[in-house]
Protein backbone atom coordinates (compact mmCIF):
# COMPACT_ATOMS: atom_id res chain seq x y z
CA UNK A 1 0.00 0.00 0.00
CA UNK A 2 1.81 3.15 -1.12
CA UNK A 3 0.02 5.63 1.11
CA UNK A 4 -2.63 4.65 3.64
CA UNK A 5 -4.62 7.28 5.51
CA UNK A 6 -2.22 9.53 7.37
CA UNK A 7 -2.66 12.14 10.07
CA UNK A 8 -3.15 15.58 8.59
CA UNK A 9 -1.58 18.87 9.54
CA UNK A 10 -3.63 21.42 11.42
CA UNK A 11 -1.60 24.57 11.09
CA UNK A 12 -1.30 27.52 8.71
CA UNK A 13 1.40 25.70 6.74
CA UNK A 14 -1.29 23.33 5.46
CA UNK A 15 -2.02 25.78 2.67
CA UNK A 16 1.54 25.49 1.41
CA UNK A 17 2.03 21.77 1.98
CA UNK A 18 -0.48 19.08 1.06
CA UNK A 19 1.89 16.16 1.70
CA UNK A 20 0.81 13.46 4.16
CA UNK A 21 2.55 13.61 7.55
CA UNK A 22 4.75 10.66 6.64
CA UNK A 23 8.34 10.06 5.55
CA UNK A 24 9.46 10.56 1.95
CA UNK A 25 12.60 10.00 -0.09
CA UNK A 26 14.47 12.01 -2.71
CA UNK A 27 13.88 10.61 -6.21
CA UNK A 28 17.10 9.67 -8.02
CA UNK A 29 17.34 8.31 -11.59
CA UNK A 30 19.11 5.23 -10.16
CA UNK A 31 15.86 4.37 -8.38
CA UNK A 32 13.29 5.01 -11.15
CA UNK A 33 12.82 1.36 -12.04
CA UNK A 34 13.16 -0.19 -8.59
CA UNK A 35 10.59 2.23 -7.12
CA UNK A 36 8.12 1.38 -9.89
CA UNK A 37 8.76 -2.35 -9.52
CA UNK A 38 8.65 -2.58 -5.71
CA UNK A 39 6.41 0.36 -4.69
CA UNK A 40 7.89 0.69 -1.17
CA UNK A 41 5.59 2.08 1.51
CA UNK A 42 6.83 5.67 1.70
CA UNK A 43 4.83 8.87 2.07
CA UNK A 44 6.08 10.95 -0.88
CA UNK A 45 8.91 11.59 -3.34
CA UNK A 46 10.92 14.80 -3.67
CA UNK A 47 12.70 16.03 -6.80
CA UNK A 48 15.07 18.92 -7.43
CA UNK A 49 13.19 21.22 -9.81
CA UNK A 50 16.23 22.13 -11.93
CA UNK A 51 16.99 18.50 -12.83
CA UNK A 52 13.58 18.24 -14.50
CA UNK A 53 13.84 21.43 -16.55
CA UNK A 54 14.31 19.32 -19.68
CA UNK A 55 11.83 18.81 -22.48
CA UNK A 56 11.21 15.06 -22.51
CA UNK A 57 12.84 11.65 -22.18
CA UNK A 58 13.17 9.24 -19.23
CA UNK A 59 13.06 11.87 -16.44
CA UNK A 60 9.53 13.02 -17.29
CA UNK A 61 8.47 9.50 -18.28
CA UNK A 62 9.34 7.97 -14.91
CA UNK A 63 8.23 10.98 -12.89
CA UNK A 64 4.84 10.80 -14.61
CA UNK A 65 4.45 7.11 -13.66
CA UNK A 66 5.72 7.56 -10.09
CA UNK A 67 3.47 10.56 -9.51
CA UNK A 68 0.48 8.23 -9.95
CA UNK A 69 1.74 6.21 -6.97
CA UNK A 70 3.22 8.83 -4.63
CA UNK A 71 2.58 12.45 -3.62
CA UNK A 72 5.27 14.82 -4.95
CA UNK A 73 7.42 17.51 -3.40
CA UNK A 74 9.26 19.85 -5.80
CA UNK A 75 12.32 21.39 -4.20
CA UNK A 76 14.02 24.26 -6.02
CA UNK A 77 17.77 24.78 -5.77
CA UNK A 78 18.32 27.51 -8.37
CA UNK A 79 15.94 30.44 -7.79
CA UNK A 80 18.57 32.37 -5.81
CA UNK A 81 15.96 34.08 -3.64
CA UNK A 82 18.60 35.94 -1.64
CA UNK A 83 20.51 37.32 -4.63
CA UNK A 84 21.27 41.03 -4.89
CA UNK A 85 20.25 40.86 -8.56
CA UNK A 86 16.64 40.50 -9.70
CA UNK A 87 15.14 37.01 -9.93
CA UNK A 88 15.81 35.28 -13.25
CA UNK A 89 12.44 35.72 -14.93
CA UNK A 90 13.01 32.98 -17.52
CA UNK A 91 13.96 30.54 -14.80
CA UNK A 92 10.86 31.43 -12.82
CA UNK A 93 8.72 30.75 -15.90
CA UNK A 94 10.47 27.39 -16.45
CA UNK A 95 9.63 26.58 -12.84
CA UNK A 96 6.01 27.57 -13.36
CA UNK A 97 5.78 25.27 -16.40
CA UNK A 98 7.31 22.39 -14.43
CA UNK A 99 4.77 22.84 -11.62
CA UNK A 100 1.98 22.83 -14.20
CA UNK A 101 3.34 19.68 -15.88
CA UNK A 102 3.80 17.78 -12.59
CA UNK A 103 1.56 19.52 -10.02
CA UNK A 104 3.22 18.91 -6.63
CA UNK A 105 1.76 18.74 -3.12
CA UNK A 106 4.38 21.26 -2.02
CA UNK A 107 7.00 23.57 -3.51
CA UNK A 108 10.01 24.70 -1.50
CA UNK A 109 13.15 26.82 -1.98
CA UNK A 110 16.11 28.02 0.07
CA UNK A 111 17.04 31.06 2.14
CA UNK A 112 20.25 31.52 0.16
CA UNK A 113 21.70 32.94 -3.03
CA UNK A 114 23.30 30.96 -5.86
CA UNK A 115 23.74 33.46 -8.68
CA UNK A 116 25.44 36.79 -9.19
CA UNK A 117 24.42 38.78 -12.25
CA UNK A 118 24.49 36.31 -15.16
CA UNK A 119 26.68 33.79 -13.29
CA UNK A 120 25.15 30.70 -11.71
CA UNK A 121 27.29 29.43 -8.83
CA UNK A 122 25.33 26.22 -8.08
CA UNK A 123 25.73 26.34 -4.31
CA UNK A 124 23.50 27.63 -1.52
CA UNK A 125 25.53 30.65 -0.41
CA UNK A 126 25.01 32.51 2.88
CA UNK A 127 23.25 35.84 3.40
CA UNK A 128 24.04 38.84 5.55
CA UNK A 129 21.01 39.28 7.81
CA UNK A 130 20.20 42.99 7.65
CA UNK A 131 17.16 45.08 6.77
CA UNK A 132 17.97 45.64 3.06
CA UNK A 133 18.44 41.86 2.63
CA UNK A 134 15.18 41.20 4.49
CA UNK A 135 13.29 43.58 2.21
CA UNK A 136 14.84 42.02 -0.88
CA UNK A 137 14.19 38.40 0.21
CA UNK A 138 10.55 39.24 1.04
CA UNK A 139 10.06 40.97 -2.33
CA UNK A 140 11.56 37.97 -4.16
CA UNK A 141 9.42 35.46 -2.26
CA UNK A 142 6.29 37.51 -3.01
CA UNK A 143 7.24 37.57 -6.69
CA UNK A 144 7.69 33.77 -6.70
CA UNK A 145 4.42 33.16 -4.85
CA UNK A 146 2.53 35.53 -7.17
CA UNK A 147 3.98 33.90 -10.29
CA UNK A 148 3.36 30.34 -9.12
CA UNK A 149 -0.01 31.18 -7.58
CA UNK A 150 0.81 29.30 -4.37
CA UNK A 151 2.70 29.82 -1.11
CA UNK A 152 6.14 28.24 -0.87
CA UNK A 153 8.05 26.68 1.99
CA UNK A 154 11.40 28.36 2.72
CA UNK A 155 14.28 26.20 3.96
CA UNK A 156 16.62 27.40 6.72
CA UNK A 157 20.26 27.22 5.57
CA UNK A 158 23.37 25.35 6.69
CA UNK A 159 26.15 27.94 6.96
CA UNK A 160 29.89 27.98 7.61
CA UNK A 161 30.45 31.74 7.91
CA UNK A 162 28.71 34.72 9.50
CA UNK A 163 28.85 38.27 8.12
CA UNK A 164 30.02 41.35 9.97
CA UNK A 165 27.17 43.19 8.21
CA UNK A 166 24.45 41.09 9.91
CA UNK A 167 22.26 43.02 12.32
CA UNK A 168 19.60 40.31 12.87
CA UNK A 169 19.80 36.73 14.16
CA UNK A 170 19.05 34.11 11.51
CA UNK A 171 15.95 33.04 13.46
CA UNK A 172 14.66 36.65 13.72
CA UNK A 173 15.23 37.06 10.01
CA UNK A 174 13.26 33.87 9.23
CA UNK A 175 10.43 34.90 11.60
CA UNK A 176 10.07 38.23 9.80
CA UNK A 177 10.15 36.65 6.34
CA UNK A 178 7.44 34.16 7.33
CA UNK A 179 5.35 36.90 8.94
CA UNK A 180 5.65 39.33 6.02
CA UNK A 181 5.28 36.94 3.05
CA UNK A 182 2.95 34.27 4.45
CA UNK A 183 5.35 31.55 3.28
CA UNK A 184 5.76 28.38 5.34
CA UNK A 185 8.94 26.87 6.72
CA UNK A 186 10.78 23.83 5.44
CA UNK A 187 12.69 23.03 8.60
CA UNK A 188 15.94 21.24 7.83
CA UNK A 189 16.89 19.77 11.21
CA UNK A 190 20.36 18.83 9.98
CA UNK A 191 20.92 22.43 8.87
CA UNK A 192 19.88 23.66 12.33
CA UNK A 193 22.43 21.36 13.96
CA UNK A 194 25.23 22.06 11.45
CA UNK A 195 24.73 25.84 11.63
CA UNK A 196 24.57 25.93 15.44
CA UNK A 197 27.68 23.77 15.91
CA UNK A 198 29.59 25.79 13.31
CA UNK A 199 28.74 29.08 15.02
CA UNK A 200 28.86 27.87 18.63
CA UNK A 201 25.18 28.27 19.46
CA UNK A 202 22.55 26.02 21.04
CA UNK A 203 20.48 24.01 18.51
CA UNK A 204 17.45 23.69 20.81
CA UNK A 205 17.38 27.42 21.52
CA UNK A 206 17.62 28.03 17.75
CA UNK A 207 14.73 25.63 17.14
CA UNK A 208 12.56 27.32 19.77
CA UNK A 209 13.27 30.75 18.26
CA UNK A 210 11.82 29.67 14.89
CA UNK A 211 8.16 30.17 13.90
CA UNK A 212 7.37 26.48 14.41
CA UNK A 213 3.66 26.97 13.66
CA UNK A 214 4.74 27.64 10.05
CA UNK A 215 6.60 24.32 9.61
CA UNK A 216 5.08 22.48 6.65
CA UNK A 217 7.82 19.95 6.00
CA UNK A 218 11.05 18.67 7.56
CA UNK A 219 14.36 17.59 6.00
CA UNK A 220 16.68 15.12 7.74
CA UNK A 221 20.16 14.47 6.38
CA UNK A 222 23.68 13.44 7.32
CA UNK A 223 26.69 15.74 7.69
CA UNK A 224 30.41 15.16 7.34
CA UNK A 225 32.91 16.50 9.80
CA UNK A 226 35.92 18.79 9.38
CA UNK A 227 37.77 21.42 11.41
CA UNK A 228 38.75 25.00 10.67
CA UNK A 229 42.31 26.38 10.99
CA UNK A 230 41.86 26.95 14.70
CA UNK A 231 40.84 23.32 15.21
CA UNK A 232 37.22 24.19 15.86
CA UNK A 233 34.74 21.49 14.84
CA UNK A 234 33.19 22.30 11.46
CA UNK A 235 30.22 20.31 10.15
CA UNK A 236 29.50 20.12 6.43
CA UNK A 237 25.99 19.62 5.11
CA UNK A 238 27.10 16.86 2.73
CA UNK A 239 23.91 14.76 2.30
CA UNK A 240 26.18 11.74 1.97
CA UNK A 241 26.06 10.00 5.38
CA UNK A 242 23.48 8.49 7.76
CA UNK A 243 21.54 10.91 9.96
CA UNK A 244 23.54 11.65 13.12
CA UNK A 245 22.22 10.73 16.58
CA UNK A 246 22.25 14.40 17.60
CA UNK A 247 20.00 15.24 14.65
CA UNK A 248 17.63 12.38 15.51
CA UNK A 249 17.44 13.74 19.08
CA UNK A 250 16.64 17.23 17.79
CA UNK A 251 14.00 15.77 15.46
CA UNK A 252 12.30 14.03 18.45
CA UNK A 253 12.16 17.36 20.28
CA UNK A 254 10.75 19.03 17.17
CA UNK A 255 8.01 16.38 16.84
CA UNK A 256 7.02 17.02 20.48
CA UNK A 257 6.52 20.64 19.51
CA UNK A 258 4.80 20.37 16.11
CA UNK A 259 3.32 16.87 15.99
CA UNK A 260 3.43 14.58 12.92
CA UNK A 261 4.97 16.40 9.96
CA UNK A 262 5.96 15.37 6.39
CA UNK A 263 9.65 14.47 6.62
CA UNK A 264 12.21 13.85 3.87
CA UNK A 265 15.29 11.67 4.20
CA UNK A 266 17.68 13.75 2.10
CA UNK A 267 20.59 11.85 0.57
CA UNK A 268 22.15 13.30 -2.60
CA UNK A 269 25.77 12.10 -2.76
CA UNK A 270 27.40 8.65 -2.43
CA UNK A 271 23.93 7.08 -2.64
CA UNK A 272 23.52 3.92 -0.53
CA UNK A 273 21.29 0.99 -1.66
CA UNK A 274 17.54 1.60 -1.54
CA UNK A 275 17.08 -0.75 1.44
CA UNK A 276 19.39 1.47 3.49
CA UNK A 277 17.39 4.60 2.62
CA UNK A 278 14.18 2.76 3.46
CA UNK A 279 15.64 1.79 6.86
CA UNK A 280 16.43 5.47 7.59
CA UNK A 281 12.88 6.34 6.51
CA UNK A 282 11.49 3.64 8.82
CA UNK A 283 13.32 5.16 11.81
CA UNK A 284 11.75 8.55 11.12
CA UNK A 285 8.32 7.00 10.44
CA UNK A 286 8.45 5.22 13.83
CA UNK A 287 9.21 8.53 15.55
CA UNK A 288 6.32 10.26 13.75
CA UNK A 289 3.90 7.50 14.76
CA UNK A 290 5.11 7.51 18.37
CA UNK A 291 5.15 11.27 18.83
CA UNK A 292 2.91 12.94 21.35
CA UNK A 293 2.66 16.68 21.25
CA UNK A 294 3.65 18.35 24.51
CA UNK A 295 1.80 21.56 25.11
CA UNK B 1 31.66 46.35 -4.79
CA UNK B 2 28.55 44.75 -3.30
CA UNK B 3 28.83 42.04 -0.66
CA UNK B 4 27.79 39.26 -3.03
CA UNK B 5 30.10 40.73 -5.68
CA UNK B 6 33.00 40.41 -3.24
CA UNK B 7 31.93 36.89 -2.29
CA UNK B 8 31.83 35.91 -5.97
CA UNK B 9 35.27 37.44 -6.60
CA UNK B 10 36.67 35.51 -3.66
CA UNK B 11 35.24 32.25 -5.03
CA UNK B 12 37.27 32.69 -8.23
CA UNK B 13 40.35 34.29 -6.62
CA UNK B 14 42.12 32.09 -4.07
CA UNK B 15 44.35 34.97 -2.99
CA UNK B 16 41.44 37.28 -2.08
CA UNK B 17 42.58 39.08 1.07
CA UNK B 18 39.49 40.85 2.39
CA UNK B 19 37.74 37.81 3.95
CA UNK B 20 38.43 38.86 7.59
CA UNK B 21 36.81 42.25 6.86
CA UNK B 22 33.65 40.60 5.49
CA UNK B 23 33.15 37.72 7.92
CA UNK B 24 33.01 37.72 11.72
CA UNK B 25 33.64 33.95 12.06
CA UNK B 26 37.05 32.70 13.24
CA UNK B 27 39.52 31.64 10.51
CA UNK B 28 37.27 32.80 7.67
CA UNK B 29 39.71 31.64 4.97
CA UNK B 30 39.45 27.96 5.91
CA UNK B 31 35.67 28.22 6.24
CA UNK B 32 35.37 30.03 2.92
CA UNK B 33 37.21 27.11 1.32
CA UNK B 34 34.12 24.95 1.95
CA UNK B 35 32.03 27.22 -0.29
CA UNK B 36 34.77 27.37 -2.92
CA UNK B 37 35.07 23.57 -2.95
CA UNK B 38 31.28 23.13 -3.13
CA UNK B 39 30.96 25.52 -6.06
CA UNK B 40 33.78 24.10 -8.14
CA UNK B 41 33.31 20.42 -7.31
CA UNK B 42 29.61 20.65 -8.24
CA UNK B 43 30.56 22.08 -11.64
CA UNK B 44 33.28 19.45 -12.17
CA UNK B 45 30.74 16.75 -11.24
CA UNK B 46 28.27 18.17 -13.79
CA UNK B 47 30.95 18.01 -16.52
CA UNK B 48 32.08 14.52 -15.48
CA UNK B 49 28.42 13.35 -15.65
CA UNK B 50 28.01 14.75 -19.17
CA UNK B 51 31.45 13.68 -20.51
CA UNK B 52 32.23 10.23 -19.03
CA UNK B 53 34.11 8.96 -22.12
CA UNK B 54 36.25 12.11 -22.35
CA UNK B 55 37.04 11.58 -18.64
CA UNK B 56 38.01 7.94 -19.26
CA UNK B 57 40.17 8.85 -22.27
CA UNK B 58 42.31 11.33 -20.32
CA UNK B 59 42.05 9.93 -16.78
CA UNK B 60 40.49 11.55 -13.71
CA UNK B 61 43.39 13.86 -12.75
CA UNK B 62 43.82 15.28 -16.26
CA UNK B 63 40.05 15.62 -16.70
CA UNK B 64 39.67 17.51 -13.43
CA UNK B 65 42.51 19.89 -14.29
CA UNK B 66 41.08 20.51 -17.76
CA UNK B 67 37.53 20.90 -16.43
CA UNK B 68 38.68 23.31 -13.71
CA UNK B 69 40.39 25.51 -16.31
CA UNK B 70 37.14 25.45 -18.30
CA UNK B 71 34.97 26.27 -15.27
CA UNK B 72 37.18 29.23 -14.35
CA UNK B 73 36.86 30.65 -17.86
CA UNK B 74 33.24 29.59 -18.57
CA UNK B 75 31.21 29.42 -15.34
CA UNK B 76 27.57 28.36 -15.85
CA UNK B 77 24.99 30.93 -16.87
CA UNK B 78 21.96 28.66 -16.75
CA UNK B 79 20.30 27.54 -13.50
CA UNK B 80 19.95 24.03 -14.87
CA UNK B 81 23.31 22.29 -15.14
CA UNK B 82 21.99 19.72 -17.63
CA UNK B 83 23.09 22.07 -20.43
CA UNK B 84 26.34 23.11 -18.75
CA UNK B 85 29.38 22.58 -20.95
CA UNK B 86 27.80 23.30 -24.35
CA UNK B 87 31.13 24.94 -25.29
CA UNK B 88 33.36 22.34 -23.60
CA UNK B 89 34.28 20.71 -26.94
CA UNK B 90 35.36 24.04 -28.45
CA UNK B 91 37.40 24.69 -25.29
CA UNK B 92 39.10 21.26 -25.55
CA UNK B 93 40.23 22.14 -29.09
CA UNK B 94 42.14 25.12 -27.71
CA UNK B 95 43.43 23.36 -24.56
CA UNK B 96 47.10 22.86 -25.44
CA UNK B 97 47.84 20.00 -22.98
CA UNK B 98 45.19 17.90 -24.83
CA UNK B 99 46.68 18.58 -28.28
CA UNK B 100 48.09 15.04 -28.40
CA UNK B 101 44.52 13.67 -28.52
CA UNK B 102 43.09 15.43 -31.61
CA UNK B 103 39.89 13.32 -31.45
CA UNK B 104 39.03 14.41 -27.89
CA UNK B 105 36.93 17.44 -28.92
CA UNK B 106 34.76 15.37 -31.27
CA UNK B 107 34.23 12.73 -28.57
CA UNK B 108 33.03 15.59 -26.35
CA UNK B 109 30.70 16.78 -29.15
CA UNK B 110 29.29 13.27 -29.43
CA UNK B 111 28.70 13.02 -25.66
CA UNK B 112 26.90 16.39 -25.72
CA UNK B 113 24.60 15.07 -28.48
CA UNK B 114 23.89 11.99 -26.32
CA UNK B 115 22.86 14.18 -23.36
CA UNK B 116 20.64 16.27 -25.63
CA UNK B 117 19.07 13.14 -27.13
CA UNK B 118 18.37 11.73 -23.65
CA UNK B 119 16.39 14.82 -22.59
CA UNK B 120 14.96 15.80 -26.00
CA UNK B 121 11.27 16.43 -26.45
CA UNK B 122 9.10 13.33 -26.79
CA UNK B 123 7.61 12.79 -30.21
CA UNK B 124 5.44 9.92 -31.44
CA UNK B 125 6.62 7.97 -34.49
CA UNK B 126 4.35 7.89 -37.55
CA UNK B 127 2.31 4.66 -37.58
CA UNK B 128 3.41 1.74 -39.71
CA UNK B 129 -0.05 1.68 -41.33
CA UNK B 130 0.36 5.24 -42.54
CA UNK B 131 3.85 4.49 -43.84
CA UNK B 132 2.60 1.40 -45.65
CA UNK B 133 -0.19 3.45 -47.21
CA UNK B 134 2.36 5.91 -48.59
CA UNK B 135 4.70 3.23 -49.84
CA UNK B 136 1.79 1.94 -51.89
CA UNK B 137 1.73 5.27 -53.80
CA UNK B 138 5.29 5.51 -55.12
CA UNK B 139 4.40 8.45 -57.40
CA UNK B 140 3.93 10.67 -54.33
CA UNK B 141 7.00 9.45 -52.46
CA UNK B 142 9.48 11.69 -54.29
CA UNK B 143 7.77 14.85 -53.04
CA UNK B 144 7.37 13.60 -49.47
CA UNK B 145 9.32 15.32 -46.69
CA UNK B 146 10.08 13.42 -43.47
CA UNK B 147 10.07 15.10 -40.06
CA UNK B 148 12.62 13.39 -37.80
CA UNK B 149 12.61 12.91 -34.03
CA UNK B 150 13.97 15.89 -31.99
CA UNK B 151 16.58 13.60 -30.41
CA UNK B 152 18.16 12.74 -33.77
CA UNK B 153 21.46 14.32 -34.73
CA UNK B 154 24.51 13.55 -36.86
CA UNK B 155 28.17 14.16 -36.15
CA UNK B 156 30.53 13.69 -39.11
CA UNK B 157 34.07 13.40 -37.74
CA UNK B 158 37.62 12.98 -39.03
CA UNK B 159 38.07 10.52 -36.17
CA UNK B 160 36.59 7.19 -35.08
CA UNK B 161 34.18 8.80 -32.61
CA UNK B 162 31.68 5.92 -32.54
CA UNK B 163 34.36 3.27 -32.05
CA UNK B 164 36.06 5.34 -29.35
CA UNK B 165 32.73 5.80 -27.56
CA UNK B 166 31.82 2.12 -27.79
CA UNK B 167 35.27 1.05 -26.59
CA UNK B 168 34.52 2.86 -23.30
CA UNK B 169 31.21 1.15 -22.69
CA UNK B 170 31.11 -2.04 -20.58
CA UNK B 171 32.89 -4.85 -22.47
CA UNK B 172 34.53 -2.43 -24.94
CA UNK B 173 38.13 -2.88 -26.16
CA UNK B 174 40.15 0.23 -26.95
CA UNK B 175 43.08 -1.77 -28.39
CA UNK B 176 40.97 -2.59 -31.46
CA UNK B 177 40.26 1.07 -32.30
CA UNK B 178 42.20 3.15 -34.82
CA UNK B 179 41.16 6.65 -33.69
CA UNK B 180 42.18 8.23 -37.00
CA UNK B 181 39.61 6.49 -39.20
CA UNK B 182 36.83 8.99 -40.07
CA UNK B 183 33.36 8.04 -38.80
CA UNK B 184 29.91 9.59 -39.03
CA UNK B 185 27.84 9.18 -35.88
CA UNK B 186 24.05 9.04 -35.76
CA UNK B 187 22.62 9.76 -32.29
CA UNK B 188 18.97 9.20 -31.47
CA UNK B 189 16.65 8.16 -28.67
CA UNK B 190 14.52 5.13 -29.40
CA UNK B 191 11.91 4.88 -26.64
CA UNK B 192 13.88 5.70 -23.48
CA UNK B 193 17.30 4.56 -24.71
CA UNK B 194 19.88 6.75 -26.43
CA UNK B 195 21.50 4.87 -29.31
CA UNK B 196 24.60 5.59 -31.32
CA UNK B 197 25.29 4.19 -34.79
CA UNK B 198 28.13 4.66 -37.28
CA UNK B 199 26.79 5.60 -40.72
CA UNK B 200 28.27 5.14 -44.19
CA UNK B 201 28.78 8.37 -46.13
CA UNK B 202 25.70 7.82 -48.30
CA UNK B 203 23.27 7.26 -45.44
CA UNK B 204 24.80 10.18 -43.57
CA UNK B 205 24.30 12.55 -46.54
CA UNK B 206 20.74 11.28 -47.05
CA UNK B 207 19.69 11.85 -43.41
CA UNK B 208 21.37 15.27 -43.42
CA UNK B 209 19.39 16.15 -46.57
CA UNK B 210 16.15 15.05 -44.83
CA UNK B 211 17.09 17.17 -41.80
CA UNK B 212 17.61 20.12 -44.13
CA UNK B 213 14.02 19.67 -45.34
CA UNK B 214 14.65 18.20 -48.81
CA UNK B 215 11.92 15.93 -50.18
CA UNK B 216 12.64 12.22 -50.28
CA UNK B 217 13.27 12.12 -54.05
CA UNK B 218 15.88 14.87 -54.01
CA UNK B 219 17.52 13.59 -50.82
CA UNK B 220 17.91 10.12 -52.33
CA UNK B 221 19.08 11.46 -55.69
CA UNK B 222 21.57 13.86 -54.13
CA UNK B 223 22.89 10.96 -52.20
CA UNK B 224 23.05 8.69 -55.23
CA UNK B 225 26.00 10.69 -56.56
CA UNK B 226 27.90 10.51 -53.31
CA UNK B 227 27.95 6.78 -52.77
CA UNK B 228 27.25 3.76 -54.87
CA UNK B 229 26.59 1.61 -51.80
CA UNK B 230 23.59 3.67 -50.70
CA UNK B 231 20.37 1.69 -50.31
CA UNK B 232 17.26 3.84 -49.88
CA UNK B 233 15.17 0.91 -48.66
CA UNK B 234 17.66 -0.04 -45.96
CA UNK B 235 18.03 3.54 -44.86
CA UNK B 236 14.26 4.05 -44.49
CA UNK B 237 14.01 0.69 -42.72
CA UNK B 238 16.61 1.93 -40.21
CA UNK B 239 14.71 5.18 -39.54
CA UNK B 240 11.41 3.28 -39.22
CA UNK B 241 12.84 0.62 -36.88
CA UNK B 242 14.25 3.33 -34.59
CA UNK B 243 10.87 5.14 -34.42
CA UNK B 244 12.41 8.43 -35.55
CA UNK B 245 10.12 9.33 -38.47
CA UNK B 246 7.67 11.54 -36.63
CA UNK B 247 6.06 13.56 -39.44
CA UNK B 248 5.11 13.04 -43.08
CA UNK B 249 4.83 16.31 -44.95
CA UNK B 250 3.42 16.49 -48.47
CA UNK B 251 3.32 19.70 -50.49
CA UNK B 252 -0.16 20.68 -49.33
CA UNK B 253 -0.42 19.41 -45.81
CA UNK B 254 1.39 17.94 -42.86
CA UNK B 255 0.25 14.52 -41.69
CA UNK B 256 0.97 13.75 -38.05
Amino acid sequence: MPHPAAPTLHRPAQAACQLPARVGLGLKPEHFRSLLDTCPDIGFLEIHAENYMVEGGPFHHYLGLLREKYPLSIHGVGLSIGAESALDHDHLLRLKRLLERHPPQVFSEHLAWSSHGPLFLNDLLPLAYDVPTLNRVCAHIEQVQDTLGRPLLLENPATYLQFRASTLDETDFICQVVHRTGCGLLLDVNNVYVTCINHGSDPLAYLDALPLQAVGQVHLAGFSEDADDTGQRLLIDSHSTPIDDAVWALYRLLLQRVGPVPTLIEWDNDLPPMHFLLAQARLAQDLIEACEVQS
Amino acid sequence: MSLQGEFTSALFDRSYTRLPEIFSSPSPASRFTIYRNNVFSSMLDALADSYPVVAQLVGEAFFNAMALTFVQAHPPRSRSLVDYGEDFAAFIETFTPAAGLPYLADVARLERLCVRAYHACDSQAVSLELLAELMAQPEELAELRLGLHPSLSILPSDYAVCSLWEAHQPGGDITKVDPCLPERALVLRCGLEVELLALDTGTCAFIQALQAGLPLGRAAHLEGHASSSFDLGQCLALLISKNVITQLLTEEKARP
